[in-house]
């Protein structure tokens, strides 16, 4: 990077203006590569995607196809059964996330503000799931769904992943930052605790809320290892397992590789354009993905 | 992990001076956490104890299992895998660390003064982050392929021969380490760009006035300042790097004939394999342990080592 800011004192003024402008430019030259870089992948995807298999494959290497095949997105819905795994992860991913905000607010809310014996050591305990990595947890994980005989169903893709200590710290948190006269207020005027939490607390912690939702939507969206574990059977596995299951058959017919990978990750795409400010803010409160 | 939000000291302070817990207060708080308190004893504390326990004991095929002392650790110790995916497992993590140098750069490009287009850079470099991993990991596969990949195309352009990366022993774990790199830089930039705002502006213009140019503004104030998050984002970092699993199960894995399979594969994936394709659980068990304590142990240095270089104010 290139700074005048260093020159001697009588050129100081306008090398500062010539020297700052360089450095924008430099700096946008930087940036600009970078973002090529991160973005260029993308689009390599789209361009292979709408190729035919033989032009795909042929050296030198083509950038754009030469006829726009848009029917390569049609055809993953034929390799795969395409609809019902995004289907499955659209299912899941809001049943985790409806079902961590509810429960975890709740679980906060008491944490934060109702006393009863043995708080401290039961959010302790909470804490210390946390530190679990989840390879230690799966094997006892996939028992249990054996054993409630949900192996293959969308329930067993859910369940774990419905409670969560973290969105519960990090909503806790929250609650204890809020101001305590409203809730003593309706408290008096004998709302009763339910109340409370929902009508009163549940609103002032909406943008915490957001946050966690749009982190649990990815995480939940994303996972890989879990759905491998629990769920074999196509029909029933989410769409990040089920693309890994196009590599074996189709290995080299990467136009439709190419179109499921971007048709798989296009709805997290369009949730994260939509809500960026969440997402930003999920990633700045919390720590950990 | 454990998270800092700000809130937490004042409000632990205020908490004490309330002396009203009825009965029925008491009850309605037990409510409340009893739906996440039952799930995460059933399927998380409950879970992690039982992975202690059985990682000594031998599974039965059909359930069941008996003790058998260290005999799974012995297993896992004797195994060249074991040995060879914790090494690959280092490698990751050290190429994975570079993405702190880099996102930490990015950021301090981002907040120049009077910078346009802030927020189109920012969601340009987040995309990669929310992506699909298993996508991202078919694509890089496909701009690392030996004939018709763009990578070796362009590489051909400057004169360079390339090869085929994920196949070829040499290369696999790094070309694998760099896409997981490239995955994590938004995350990153992002917690640093938060970082870097909230260190006080009028030390930055105290140095400029003077005269501090901009790389020495960076050197001795941004990243003397930063230290505690740069510590902070060590720590995930690591921590999420020694769990690698979905780059190199999309990458390599699923091509069992790959000659790079060994020299690419992590603990994570040893892990899988062992529980889920060879069967065997009580082995599975011992390396799932072994990781957490791998995990549990670099925690703890970094935290001893954060005494020497992070600065708090």
């Amino acid at each position: 990077m290139t700074d005048a800011t260093t020159n001697p004192a009588p050129t100081r003024r306008r090398g500062t203006a010539r020297g700052t402008r360089l450095g924008g430019v430099a700096t946008h030259l930087v940036l600009v590569l970078g973002a090529v870089l991160m973005a260029f992948p993308f689009v390599w995807q789209l361009l292979t995607a709408l190729k035919s298999q033989a032009e795909a494959m042929t050296v030198p290497v083509r950038l754009l196809p030469q006829e726009w095949l848009w029917e390569n997105v049609a055809r993953v819905f034929e390799v795969l059964p395409f609809a019902e795994q995004l289907g499955v992860s659209t299912v899941v991913a809001i049943a985790r996330t409806v079902g961590q905000l509810a429960l975890c607010s709740l679980a906060a809310y008491a944490f934060a503000r109702l006393e009863f014996r043995g708080r401290e050591l039961i959010f302790a305990l909470f804490l210390s799931v946390l530190m679990v990595p989840s390879q230690l947890l799966i094997l006892p994980q996939y028992q249990i769904i054996v054993s409630l005989g949900l192996l293959n169903t969308v329930g067993a893709l859910i369940l774990p992943g419905l409670f969560s200590a973290f969105g519960t710290f990090l909503l806790r948190q929250f609650f204890l930052g809020l101001p305590r006269e409203m809730e003593e207020a309706a408290l008096l005027d004998g709302a009763s605790r339910w109340r409370i939490y929902w009508n009163i607390m549940l609103p002032l912690v909406k943008p915490a809320l957001a946050a966690l939702a749009v982190i649990t939507l990815m995480n939940s969206w994303n996972d890989l290892l879990w759905p491998l574990v629990v769920n074999t059977d196509p029909t029933v596995m989410p769409i990040s397992a089920g693309l890994t299951t196009l590599q074996g058959q189709f290995s080299t017919d990467y136009p439709v590789l190419m179109a499921g990978s971007l048709l798989a990750s296009l709805p997290m795409l369009v949730v994260f354009i939509l809500l960026q400010r969440q997402f930003v803010q999920g990633i700045a409160l919390s720590g950990s993905k | 992990m454990v998270t800092a939000t700000p809130t937490s000291a004042r409000s632990e302070t205020a908490r004490t001076r309330r002396p009203r817990s009825s009965r029925a207060t008491q009850r309605i708080g037990y409510a409340f956490i009893a739906p996440v308190a039952i799930g995460l004893a059933a399927f998380y504390l409950v879970p992690a104890l039982a992975t202690f326990g059985l990682s000594f004991a031998e599974w039965g095929q059909f359930g069941g299992w008996t003790f058998n002392g260290f005999e799974n650790f012995a297993t896992v110790f004797r195994s060249d895998l074991f040995w060879r995916a914790l090494l690959n497992t280092i490698a990751y993590l050290l190429i994975g660390l570079l993405v702190l140098p880099i996102a930490l750069l990015l950021a301090a490009l981002l907040n120049r003064p009077g910078l346009r287009g802030v927020s189109v850079y920012r969601t340009l470099y987040f995309i990669p982050f929310v992506t699909l991993p298993v996508a991202s990991g078919m694509v890089w596969k496909w701009l690392y392929n030996g004939e018709y990949g763009l990578l070796n195309e362009f590489l051909g352009l400057f004169g360079i021969q390339g090869t085929y990366w994920v196949a070829n022993p040499a290369t696999a774990l790094i070309a694998i380490g760099a896409v997981q790199v490239w995955t994590q830089i938004g995350y990153y930039l992002i917690i640093f760009v938060a970082g870097i705002k909230a260190i006080r502006t009028d030390v930055q213009e105290a140095a400029e006035i003077d005269g501090a140019g901009s790389v020495r503004r960076f050197r001795s104030i941004t990243v003397p300042l930063l230290t505690p998050t740069i510590f902070f984002c060590s720590v995930i970092n690591v921590i999420a790097t020694l769990q690698i699993f979905d780059l190199i199960y999309v990458m390599v894995q699923s091509q069992a004939a790959n000659p790079a399979f060994n020299a690419s594969q992590s603990i994570v994936t040893l892990f899988y394999d062992t529980a889920f394709v060879d069967n065997d659980k009580g082995t599975a068990t011992a390396l799932a342990f072994l990781l957490a304590i791998l995990i549990a142990a670099l925690t703890a240095v970094q935290f001893q080592l954060q005494k020497r270089w992070v600065t708090y104010d």
